[in-house]
C-alpha cells in the first residue's frame, strides 16, 4: 500500500533523514519507533506531503505522490494524525469531525459520523463543545476519529499516546487495535516502544535519521539492542 | 433632538467603519495579517464607481456591483503577487509588503485619476428632483434619517449577518475558520490552504468596494488618499471589538463612529481622532483582547 524508498531530508544544512526505505502492506499496523529526535515525524511528515525528500521516491498505492500537494494527497486516501493532535481548539467538536470529512461527499458526512460517534461515544456526548475545552485523552480521540472521517486506507498516528496518563494510553492502545480488527492499515509513530510493538504486526527502528532494526513486533520486542535501548533493559 | 441626530450620523459612519472593519478582520482571522492596503481598496472602489457612472453612465446601483467585481480580483491578485510569496516569512515583513502596496496603490491611483479630489454623486442623492430630502423624518420632523444612511446601516447588518452565516454553517466557512486556527492542521483535513486565503482576500475587497461607495456617499468627494483614514479607523474598530471577531467587528465599528459625532459635536471637531485612539487605548488596557475578543486556554 506506501512504499518508501531511500528518502532524504534536509532542514537547512541539517541532514534529518538519512536513506530511509520502509513499506507498509493492506491490512497491518506498522510502527516507527525510536528516541526523541530519532526523525519518526519527520518520516510521516514526509509521507504525507508537508515536507519534502530531496531523493527517492514515496509511492502510496501505487502513485508516487512526488509531485502531488499535502491537500491531494488527503484525497487519495491517506490520513494523518498530527503530533500534539491539533485539534481546532476554538471549533465543537462535530466542526472538527466535519473538517475531517472535507474531502469527503456531503452524502457520507452522516454514516462517517455514526460510526465515529460509535468508536468514540464520548465525542458523542460532547459534540457541541468547543475542543479547546476538552482534556487531553479526549482531544487524541477528536484528532483520532477526525482522522477517520475521510474513510482513510491508510491511517497514520503520530505519538497518539504522547502526554496521556497511562490509564488513557491502554485506552488508545485498545481503540488501535479494534481499528485493526476491523481492518484499517495503520502507520504508527511512538516513543513508548513497549505498547506500540505489542499492537504492530512490524516494526521499525529509527536512529539518528537511519533504520537500524527491522522485525516483526515480537521479534523487536525480544531483540537484545532493541530491549536495551527502548524497553528499559 | 440634537444629541439623537448626531447619535445617528454617528451609526451611519460608524457603519462605513463597520463594513471597512469586517473586511479587516476577515483577512486577519484567516491569514494572521494586517492588510494595510486594505483602506486603499476602499479608494479604487470608489473610483471605480465614478467611472461607472460618469464614463460608462451605468445607474448607481451597477457601478456597486463593478466597483465589488474590480476590487475583488484586485484583492486576490494582490493577495497572490505580494503577500503568498511571504507565507513563511515573518509577519514583520508582511506587514511592511501591505504598507508598500499601500502606497502603490495610492500612487498608481494619483497617475490615473490625479491629485484633485473628484466629485462624487452619491448612490442615493440628498434630494430628490422636487428638492425635497431623501429622508426619513421622525418626531413630525424633527429628526431625520437620511435615506443613504437607513441604507448603510442596512447593509452593514446585513454584511455582519451573512459572514457570520457563512463562516459558522457553510463548509468553506468552516474550512476558513480552520486555516485561521491551524494552517498545517487544515492542509492535512485536504482543505487547500492558499485557496481559502484568497478566496477570503476576495471577499474582503468585494466588502472595501461596497463601504467605499458608502463612504463616498457621504463625503462626495475622492482624492487617492481617501481610503487611509477610514481604513486605520476601521482597523482601530476591528481591534477594539476584538480582532478576528465579525460581531466584534460590527460593535467595534458602530461604536467608532458615535464616538467620533459625539466628540466632534460636544468636545471639539480638532480632538475628535485624538479622543478616538484614546478610547481606543484605555479598553486595550482594560480588555486587551477587544470588547469581544475571545480568550480560549489551550490544553496540551
Amino acid at each position: 500500500m506506501l512504499k518508501v524508498n531511500d528518502i532524504n531530508v534536509y532542514y537547512g544544512a541539517i541532514h534529518a533523514i538519512k536513506g530511509v526505505s520502509f513499506e507498509v502492506n493492506d491490512g497491518e499496523v506498522v510502527t516507527l519507533i525510536g528516541a526523541n529526535g530519532a526523525g519518526k515525524s519527520t518520516t510521516l511528515n514526509t509521507v504525507c506531503g508537508l515536507l519534502k525528500s530531496r531523493t527517492g521516491s514515496i509511492e502510496f498505492l501505487d502513485k508516487n505522490l512526488a509531485s502531488i500537494p499535502p491537500h491531494k494527497i488527503v484525497e487519495l486516501g491517506m490520513a494523518h494524525v498530527p503530533e500534539g493532535r491539533r485539534v481546532f481548539q476554538q471549533m465543537t467538536v462535530e466542526e472538527n469531525l466535519e473538517m475531517g470529512a472535507y474531502t469527503q461527499p456531503r452524502v457520507s458526512i452522516e454514516p462517517n459520523l455514526e460510526r465515529v460517534y460509535e468508536q468514540f461515544p464520548r465525542l458523542k456526548e460532547r459534540r457541541k463543545q468547543v475542543a479547546g475545552t476538552l482534556s487531553g485523552g479526549e482531544q487524541q480521540m477528536l484528532a483520532m476519529g477526525r482522522g477517520l472521517m475521510s474513510n482513510p486506507k491508510l491511517l497514520m498516528l503520530d505519538e497518539p499516546s504522547m502526554g496521556l496518563a497511562p490509564i488513557l494510553v491502554e485506552q488508545i492502545f485498545d481503540i488501535i487495535k479494534q481499528l485493526h480488527k476491523a481492518g484499517t492499515t495503520i502507520l504508527l509513530v511512538e516513543q513508548n516502544a513497549r505498547m506500540a510493538l505489542s499492537v504492530a504486526d512490524r516494526g521499525y527502528v529509527l536512529e539518528t535519521g537511519k533504520i537500524v532494526a527491522t522485525g516483526t513486533g515480537d521479534e523487536l520486542l525480544h531483540d537484545e539492542a532493541v530491549k536495551k535501548a527502548y524497553l528499559g533493559g | 433632538m440634537e444629541f439623537l441626530s448626531y447619535l445617528i450620523s454617528g451609526i451611519s459612519l460608524g457603519s462605513v467603519y463597520a463594513i471597512i472593519a469586517l473586511g479587516y478582520t476577515m483577512v486577519y482571522g484567516i491569514a494572521k495579517m494586517l492588510n494595510f492596503a486594505h483602506g486603499d481598496v476602499i479608494m479604487v472602489g470608489g473610483y471605480i464607481s465614478i467611472c461607472a457612472t460618469s464614463y460608462l453612465e451605468l445607474p448607481g446601483w451597477l457601478s456597486v456591483l463593478l466597483a465589488m467585481a474590480v476590487c475583488t480580483v484586485l484583492g486576490v491578485v494582490i493577495e497572490g503577487l505580494a503577500y503568498k510569496p511571504l507565507r513563511q516569512a515573518t509577519s514583520l515583513a508582511v506587514l511592511i509588503t501591505a504598507i508598500g502596496v499601500s502606497y502603490f496603490l495610492q500612487n498608481a491611483a494619483l497617475l490615473i485619476w490625479g491629485a484633485s479630489p473628484k466629485g462624487f454623486t452619491p448612490i442615493i442623492p440628498a434630494t430628490n428632483a422636487q428638492g425635497e430630502p431623501n429622508a426619513l423624518p421622525l418626531f413630525g420632523g424633527q429628526v431625520s434619517i437620511s435615506y443613504i444612511s437607513l441604507l448603510t446601516m442596512g447593509a452593514c447588518i446585513i454584511i455582519m449577518l451573512a459572514l457570520t452565516f457563512f463562516t459558522g454553517q457553510t463548509k468553506l466557512g468552516k474550512a476558513m475558520r480552520a486555516c485561521s486556527e491551524d494552517k498545517g492542521a487544515a492542509q492535512l483535513m485536504g482543505i487547500n490552504v492558499n485557496r481559502t486565503i484568497s478566496v477570503t482576500f476576495a471577499i474582503g475587497s468585494a466588502l472595501a468596494a461596497v463601504a467605499g461607495v458608502l463612504l463616498c456617499s457621504f463625503t462626495t468627494s475622492l482624492m487617492p488618499t481617501t481610503g487611509s483614514m477610514p481604513g486605520i479607523k476601521a482597523f482601530t474598530a476591528a481591534v477594539f471589538g476584538g480582532i478576528g471577531s465579525i460581531p466584534g467587528a460590527f460593535l467595534g465599528g458602530v461604536l467608532l463612529g458615535i464616538i467620533e459625532s459625539l466628540a466632534k459635536a460636544y468636545i471639539s471637531t480638532q480632538l475628535a481622532n485624538a479622543i478616538l485612539f484614546a478610547v481606543l487605548i484605555i479598553v486595550l488596557l482594560v480588555k486587551p483582547s477587544g470588547l469581544l475578543g475571545k480568550y480560549v486556554p489551550e490544553k496540551v
